[in-house]
């Protein structure tokens, strides 16, 4: 699934690398911790991370997982600094008015993957 | 090659800083993707550690030919159980770091899970050093 495909089905904005949604994505993270974001997801590389918590450690875990993209459900909207970081490590940032489950649902659903626990 | 970091306390929007920039550096050295993961995400998890629970310190990071080594050295608290701290869902974290995502006490296991030795030195009262080693081949 291509990031642009991503943002189709769930009707999401783009706050942040616009230019990269020819990006392929495989498999996908839904959590509010990113403790267990860390700790729990086998999402390797091609992954999305979708969430509500809304901070700058968000871009933090999701770089140092190598995600591709970010999510935030819940209309949530990321402030200035999260869409500069986000930039800054060319991670794309979308948000949806979805919730974290239909969302985590509706990209299911048209084939991305979950993640295995290790 | 040796590389050195400040962790200022309590500064949690800056907490990352030196894992983000390491991992930056492994990447330009050429070293493989998925060791470059494991390396920041231990070393994150080690860092977000130091902001929460210490007085934010050194991180000392040495690339040798076979391994990685990282040596998070801070002046903090120090554990009071080590063994205790190691469980998976053993957090002292408060409220307030809970809601910014973390403290679930995953931290300390999941170090563990990303590395190939972990050794963790603590003394109550004077502070805590943690060495991350992950192996290269």
């Amino acid at each position: 699934m291509l990031l642009s495909d991503v943002a189709k089905v769930l009707d999401a904005n783009v706050f942040a690398c616009g230019d990269k949604l020819y990006r392929e994505v495989v498999s996908a993270c839904g959590s509010d911790l990113m403790s267990d974001v860390l700790a729990f997801s086998d999402c390797k590389e091609k992954a999305v991370l979708l969430t509500g918590l809304l901070n700058q450690q968000v871009i933090r875990t999701a770089e140092m997982m190598d995600f591709k993209a970010v999510i935030f459900v819940r209309g949530k909207t990321p402030t200035e600094e999260i869409r500069e970081m986000a930039n800054e490590r060319e991670i794309v940032v979308f948000n949806t008015e979805h919730s974290l489950f239909s969302a985590c649902g509706l990209l299911y659903s048209n084939g991305l993957k979950g993640d295995i626990h290790k | 090659m040796n590389f050195s970091y400040q962790v200022t306390k309590e500064d949690f929007s800056s907490a990352g800083d030196a894992s983000s920039n390491f991992k930056r550096t492994l990447k330009k050295i050429g070293i493989p993707s998925n060791i470059i993961r494991k390396i920041a995400i231990a070393m994150y998890e080690a860092e977000i550690n130091m902001v929460i629970h210490a007085d934010g310190g050194v991180i000392e990071a040495e690339v040798l030919p076979e391994q990685v080594v990282v040596r998070l050295i801070d002046k903090g608290p120090g554990i009071e159980d080590i063994d205790l701290a190691m469980k998976e869902g053993f957090s002292t974290a408060t409220d307030e770091i809970r809601n910014l995502g973390f403290g679930a006490g995953m931290g300390l296991p999941n170090m563990k899970r990303n590395s190939d030795f972990l050794k963790v030195n603590s003394v109550v009262g004077e502070g805590t050093t943690v060495e991350i080693i992950v192996n290269l081949v």
